[in-house]
């Protein structure tokens, strides 16, 4: 049989898994990707899934669903240390209960797991060996590290284009040539070329931007879709983002990890209160440091973890008067009400900044 | 006379003001937006202009609320923004050393921090609507009583009904209990007042330092019921404003003037015929609900697509 693999969408990951998939299971099979997301898929998501349950889960089963109407048979979903530690095994048994005909793999999320993933896709490809997975990994984490490196640029520069659009020219440029990286090198020179192209574009920038950043759940802030293009709407006003939580920060890179982050946190919170709870704290803590001008908190409506976080938020928003906006989503967040706050949000920081109000 | 034209277009009602130079209030008008921005706002204009002399000319205009988009291509507004914005400094103008706003409207609310003169602090209730002013309406229905009674009726209670105020429906069902086991009307009502305040406080009000002078506003606020019960609970006089309800537009006419760009406005604006046409977007799965806006069949302006296929289709 041939294995059409898929898996959920968070932004422009699907690159790198999507690279290192087909080179796991080689001839015995292809990856189907799923359909970019758009309402239909938040609306197939939620109409299968449990009210309550966390909205990542709504985006990611709507990708299935929809990934498995375009052929796909063989899923995977990532596993973690909140909700999304049962989202594989709900999805699964709700696909079933749709009547999808498909295998189900859950794996964990960390940069550790080449052995995990071998046998894997051994079952699916005989001719795979451990060597070509570790070696495709590598190509892959440079890979992700790569694009995480371009976006951070162009977050931080976009609202400050003297034309609008070069960046988007050039990321897509980017994201084309580095799909096709085969080895750490290659892939090293891709990246340093397309940094230097977007150093090229002109910009207006003043010495002093505004600045702020966004902590918060992983999933809202990576997909940008679920968040209503958040960081997208902040350029606009000519705001300098900064973010954190990236794929290479969570899953490759040393940093993330509890006894560096509690030491971020610097006392506001000193044991970890689960998945990226304790990071939104310390990386809160950082910003306001630093002198950002606000922080914006992002998460699912109903997640725990981020719910946990937000008093310490608070507190650090009071200490360094810094102020901070709140976002849950949901499936049916409205559109207007966020920009409505952000634009409120802009307002409140370029009165701060001025001394004076508008 | 130069003067400034701010309108606040609500899902309930629409607000408008004229102002001087000195950013006194010489016109306002209060209608129900009742589904239909456009014809409030012409209802709304109409009336300005009946209240001002002559030689009074707007030389500029400004929008907020929720239609502030579609009214302010209407009005070919100089200023569109955002109702939070267009309260605080709607407020500062008339209370200059306000603190904090807490605002109360028919189905939001928000509290807003100022310190000297600049917005520091804000939130605006994001899940539900307990606590504003629908559910007193409903409230209100459920015990026979007219809205406008229920602030008059509050103040006679001596001993406030224990009233649920995390949810609407945990408070009705509580409401209902109380009734039926033989509590009061007025110490009902009082309760009512208590569970808005206290839902308030804890859900936008929610860490937010709260420092005198208070200034309450929004259509609550012209319940009295519910500014004793701020009071009592916070500790500190709540300042009401007579043109509390028109904040929002007052905001949005100062900000206009300090636009420094002026256009003579046309108050001939009740014979152009404007429509609006929705239209769903096909060219791919977010079907994308556009909206075109026409003045005399000639199209004004477009919104609600995505990406720029979603216009030339």
């Amino acid at each position: 049989m041939q294995y059409r693999i898929s898996f959920p969408h968070m932004g422009k990951y699907y690159i790198p898994i999507k690279k290192a998939m087909e080179a796991f299971v080689g001839n015995y099979g292809e990856v189907i990707l799923p359909p970019p997301i758009t309402k239909r898929t938040i609306e197939l998501g939620a109409l299968h899934s449990p009210d309550f349950v966390c909205v990542p889960f709504k985006y990611t089963l709507g990708n299935f669903i929809e990934a498995l109407e375009n052929g796909a048979n063989v899923l995977f979903q990532i596993a973690g240390d909140c909700r999304l530690g049962f989202y594989s095994e709900v999805q699964e048994q709700i696909l079933q209960d749709l009547d999808f005909d498909f295998t189900f793999h859950m794996m964990e999320l960390n940069g550790k797991n080449a052995k995990g993933l071998y046998e894997v896709f051994k079952a699916m490809n005989p001719e795979l060996t451990l060597p070509k997975v570790v070696s495709t990994l590598a190509v892959v984490v440079r890979i992700v590290y790569a694009m995480d490196g371009i976006e951070k640029y162009i977050r931080q520069n976009i609202g400050f284009e003297v034309e609008k659009g070069g960046f988007e020219r050039i990321e897509k440029q980017f994201l084309a040539e580095i799909a096709t990286a085969e080895t750490m090198p290659q892939a090293g020179r891709i990246f340093k070329k397309y940094l230097k192209k977007l150093k090229t574009v002109a910009l207006n920038k003043p010495a002093k931007p505004l600045r702020v950043g966004v902590v918060g759940e992983l999933y809202v802030l990576m997909e940008p879709f679920s968040n209503y293009f958040i960081e997208k709407e902040l350029a606009k006003f000519g705001i300098e983002v900064e973010r954190f939580i990236t794929a290479s920060y969570l899953i490759f890179s040393t940093q993330h990890n509890v006894k560096k982050i509690l030491k971020q946190a610097d006392g506001y919170v000193s044991y970890e209160i689960g998945a990226d709870g304790t990071d939104s704290v310390a990386k809160s803590v950082v910003m306001a440091k630093k002198g950002y001008d606000g922080i914006i908190h992002l998460k699912p409506f109903g997640c725990t973890p981020e719910v946990n976080s937000i008093p310490m938020v608070n507190k650090i928003s009071e200490d360094f008067e810094i102020p901070v906006l709140y976002f849950s989503f949901d499936a049916q967040t409205s559109e207007t009400g966020v920009k409505t706050r952000l634009e409120a949000f802009y307002d409140m920081l370029e009165m701060k900044k001025r001394g004076r109000a508008l | 006379m130069k003067a400034y034209l701010g309108v606040d277009i609500g899902s309930i009602s629409t607000k408008g003001v004229i102002i001087d130079g000195d950013n006194r209030i010489i016109a306002n008008e209060y209608l129900w937006t009742e589904g239909n921005p456009i014809a409030a706002v012409k209802g709304v204009v109409e009336s300005l202009q009946k209240q001002i002399a002559p030689e009074v000319q707007v030389m500029a205009v400004g929008t907020t609320g929720s239609a502030r988009k579609l009214i302010g291509v209407v009005l070919n507004a100089q200023i569109v923004k955002n109702e939070i914005t267009t309260h605080a400094i709607g407020t500062m103008s008339r209370v200059p050393d306000v603190r904090t706003i807490l605002e109360i409207g028919g189905q939001d609310s928000k509290i807003i921090l100022l310190r000297n003169g600049i917005v520091t602090d804000y939130a605006m209730n994001t899940i539900c609507a307990a606590g504003t002013g629908s559910f007193l309406m409903s409230q209100a229905k459920r015990l026979g009583l007219a809205i406008e009674e229920l602030g008059e009726m509050a103040l006679q209670s001596e001993n406030p009904t224990r009233i649920a105020a995390r949810c609407t429906v945990f408070a009705e069902s509580d409401l209902v209990h109380k009734a039926q086991i033989g509590h009061k009307k007025e110490d009902i009502v009082a309760g009512i007042c208590t569970a808005v305040v206290n839902n308030y406080l804890n859900n936008v009000g929610k860490g937010k330092r709260i420092l005198a002078p208070i200034v309450f506003q929004g259509g609550v606020s012209k319940n009295v019921g519910v500014v004793r019960a701020f009071e009592q609970i916070l500790g500190h006089e709540i300042y009401v404003d007579e043109f509390g309800h028109l904040m929002g537009c007052l905001g949005a006419a100062v900000l206009a003037k300090n636009s420094g760009v002026e256009q003579l406005f046309d108050f001939n604006i009740q014979e152009v015929d404007f429509v609006t046409k929705g239209r769903e977007c096909e060219l791919c799965s977010n079907n994308c609900e556009i909206i075109y806006i026409y003045r005399n069949n000639e199209v004004l302006d477009a919104w609600g697509n995505r990406c720029e296929r979603g216009l030339s289709a």
